[in-house]
């Protein structure tokens, strides 16, 4: 019983938290209000759906077991490529002004929405690819071509070849697949393989294999990301820019690759989520709009830049929902007073349970405005 | 780019020789009508709305090439070609009322065929009155609403919710089992439900639950478990299902993996989920569960196979079709004979011509009431593994439609009649 309240509470909280932990990075560490997130979360769950699709194909049937697998790490590099080039073209020049840097991000989401309605996904993913190897392919040329004056040229053509090899997958899909060679605003589904679907027995209780996965993946999600902030060296530059962007400008770190980076990481991180959000529902052009709302509530209450705070505070909320929607409160004591559980079980619905979250977030914060664990130090004063 | 755009142009060219060839039995006739009328068609074609509201357009489409195919409409001796404009509702209820204004003012069309959402009629529904026109309306609904105005050809709630209640609490294997409402959170789902937990109450049974998922939501962790905590002690039972639309995915997936499924003794009736819906969720998702509808395309007869042979021809072989474009199907041709029976296209001549109507339609006859809704069968499937419903029983005869709920006190007792001037819109029976 409490155990499985307990389950369930982790459950949607972790989906909050997969969910938000991007918008932890983006928001949180660099400022960013990106409205764009839950999009980005919709492409990686579109991504997991057109992996699943490419993996029905005879020749990686035999692996079909382990596309979700693989659909993490493509979600990853797909939303984090689309994050590296809103940041390149649209963000960056916005940074500073946050109320232009949010009606610029919804007019993103808007044309990504826009996007996997109207272009057939096969081509989608064409484009994309083509974005991933235009982006990355002059970084593999050596430094020494890099300097020389006629890289521009060098750095043209491997666009060329990009768009050339996007081109031809994106054919090449569209062939061999035909439910992506047609558009459609159609919501699609990605179903489980055989593995994950079903529950599994621990400890006497039932726990459904897709949320368990669900809360694997946010797991390794957290500590990666933990990790890397703080063991790696692009870790430790990201969190010096977050204190102090001028001084560490000043010491040599490039910020502006700082900035990238962060935003790219925080972009796959959606995509993850997206992943995660595609198992339990269907996946369409709004699916990320149901979420988007739910991740900037987490980031707050948790405090911005922290993301331990955002831990914190997408468990609390996922425990609270289960408390108050599900009605548990009455049967752990059955026999309290009348007005008392005539009030519970009026708040013990869906929608109202949400009310009764928002309402419990909005006090909260009137006594907390910096949410559950505060940002101390020098960029709070400043 | 080029490689594409050769087969996108190759995909061009192929359908519409297709779309040439179909027309092509139509066109050998088209010299010999004596005249055109125009009909309107008003249905979402962007928008939310737009997947489900567009299959309506195809199969109208189809009803009326058929119609021409066969000759045309035969009035006062003259033949007419039935000619369509096609409007876009694009999702939003204000533009639906527009456009009819449009429709009827600027095109001056005889008749609108349209809708899907209760909204949207509700939207139309003045515009229609206040200037005596006419509105065909193909979707099942949850009635308590009977206007001179607007022809219900889609379900009344005792066309659909009631009998599937009763199937359920006396014939199912659930049968006896206490009850738990799940739907959206909007007005269909809490009309229908306040009708099913009245009818419960006077059969005997027992709702133990009932809970709505806000629009747009989708994390039903919380609804699962207060299901199973409410059916769990009496070993399962039955879950009335009006969710709408993607969030029936989220639902049925969830609770297949939370162990509530056919097998440990759960069963869904669902109220929205018909052919196209079952492809689009997965059937390994709903098999087992059941649906309620008055066609369903594997009803075996020449002219339900007729009907969807017809319009795979037409659109594609993996097209489905499902009951609101029978419905649809049905108010093309229950129109065109009312309208060789009034010998006009002028209204109040169609419209007294209506009532009576039958035509053999794919679900078996129908028959226009006085109340402007159609008496029809009423079916309850199994759904299989492959997709589609296994018919387990079909009612004996067409069900006479109820425009005001007979379980809900507030229209308790009272009935439609606009064939009586003494009666009309509600009158007490």
């Amino acid at each position: 019983m409490l155990l499985d309240s307990l389950f369930n509470g982790v459950a949607i909280g972790s989906v909050l938290l997969v969910a938000a932990l991007g918008l932890a990075i983006v928001f949180g560490l660099m400022g960013v209000i990106n409205l764009a997130h839950g999009e980005l979360m919709m492409l990686g769950a579109y991504t997991t759906y057109v992996t699943q699709l490419i993996f029905k194909l005879p020749l990686l049937k035999t692996y079909y077991n382990a596309y979700v697998i693989v659909s993490i790490f493509f979600a990853f590099i797909v939303s984090g490529v689309v994050g590296i080039l809103l940041e390149k073209t649209v963000i960056r020049k916005l940074y500073g002004s946050p109320l232009e840097t949010l009606l610029a991000t919804w007019g993103v989401s808007l044309i990504l929405q826009q996007f996997v309605r109207s272009v057939p996904l096969a081509y989608g993913t064409g484009l994309v690819i083509s974005l991933i190897i235009g982006l990355f392919l002059p970084s593999v040329f050596s430094s020494k071509l890099k300097e020389s004056v006629n890289f521009k040229y060098v750095k043209f053509s491997s666009w060329i070849f990009a768009a050339l090899a996007g081109v031809l997958s994106g054919n090449l899909i569209s062939s061999s697949v035909s439910k992506l060679s047609r558009a459609s605003a159609r919501n699609v589904d990605v179903t489980a393989p055989a593995w994950m679907r079903g529950q599994v027995e621990i400890l006497g209780t039932a726990f459904p294999k897709t949320r368990l996965m669900i809360i694997i993946i946010t797991l390794i999600s957290v500590i990666a990301i933990t990790l890397f902030l703080n063991q790696s060296a692009w870790g430790m530059r990201i969190r010096a820019v977050t204190q102090n962007r001028e001084m560490s400008d000043c010491l040599g770190i490039s910020t502006e690759k700082v900035d990238i980076i962060t935003f790219g990481i925080g972009s796959g991180l959606a995509g993850v989520a997206g992943v995660a959000v595609s198992l339990l529902g269907s996946v369409g052009p709004n699916v990320g709009g149901n979420y988007i709302v739910g991740c900037f509530m987490v980031v707050v209450l948790g405090g911005v830049g922290n993301l331990l705070g955002t831990i914190f505070a997408s468990f609390g909320i996922g425990i609270m929902t289960d408390l108050i929607g599900a009605g548990r409160l009455l049967s752990i004591w059955p026999d309290m007073p009348l007005p008392l559980s005539n009030t519970i079980n009026f708040f013990a619905t869906t929608s109202m349970a949400r009310v009764m979250i928002f309402a419990l977030i909005v006090i909260f914060l009137q006594f907390k405005p910096t949410g559950l664990f505060p940002q101390k130090g020098r960029m709070v004063e400043s | 780019m080029r490689i594409s755009r050769r087969i996108l142009a190759g995909l061009a060219t192929a359908s519409l020789a297709v779309s040439v060839t179909s027309c092509g039995g139509g066109s050998d006739t088209s010299g010999s009508f004596d005249d055109t009328v125009t009909v309107g068609i008003l249905h979402s074609l962007s928008g939310t709305m737009a997947i489900s509201e567009s299959t309506l357009v195809d199969t109208e489409k189809m009803a009326i090439a058929e119609i021409n195919a066969a000759g045309g409409v035969t009035v006062g001796g003259k033949s007419y070609k039935i000619d369509y404009i096609v409007e876009d509702g694009a999702s939003d209820w204000p533009t639906f009322a527009e456009k009819s204004k449009k429709l009827i003012d600027q095109d001056g069309v005889p008749v609108v065929f349209g809708g899907w959402t209760s909204a949207s009629r509700k939207a139309m529904l003045p515009v229609y009155e206040s200037k005596d026109a006419f509105l065909y309306y193909p979707i099942q609904y949850e009635a308590q609403e009977c206007s001179n105005n607007i022809f219900y050809t889609g379900a009344s709630p005792n066309q659909q919710s009631e009998p599937a209640t009763d199937f359920m609490y006396k014939r199912s294997p659930a049968a006896g089992k206490p009850f738990f409402l799940v739907g959206s959170d909007y007005v269909f789902p809490r009309t229908s439900n306040t009708i099913t937990k009245e009818q419960l109450k006077s059969l005997g049974g027992k709702v133990v639950g009932e809970d709505y998922l806000p629009l747009g939501n989708t994390e039903v962790a919380p609804i699962i478990s207060k299901i199973k905590k409410a059916l769990a002690p009496s070993g399962g039972g039955v879950i009335i299902n009006t969710l709408n639309g993607d969030q029936n995915v989220a639902f049925f997936k969830q609770i297949q993996d939370a162990g509530i499924t056919p097998s440990n003794g759960y069963y869904v009736m669902n109220y929205s989920i018909a052919e196209e819906e079952i492809s689009t969720i997965g059937p390994e998702f709903l098999e087992g569960h059941y649906g309620a509808w008055n066609y369903m395309m594997s009803i075996d007869t020449p002219e339900s196979k007729k009907f969807a042979a017809d319009f795979k021809a037409l659109y594609g072989s993996d097209r489905v079709v499902a009951d609101p474009q029978e419905s649809a199907y049905n108010m093309v041709y229950l129109w065109k004979q009312a309208v060789e029976d009034a010998g006009t296209f002028e209204n109040s001549a169609v419209r007294e011509a209506l009532v009576g109507q039958t035509f053999d339609a794919p679900q078996g006859p129908v028959e226009v009431m006085p109340n402007h809704h159609l008496a029809q069968t009423v079916r309850i499937g199994l759904i299989k593994p492959e997709g589609g419903f296994e018919i387990l029983e079909e009612t004996d005869g067409v069900v006479f439609p109820q425009a005001w709920n007979q379980f809900e006190p507030s229209s308790k007792g009272y009935a439609c009649d606009w064939t009586d001037p003494s009666k009309g819109e509600r009158y007490k029976l």
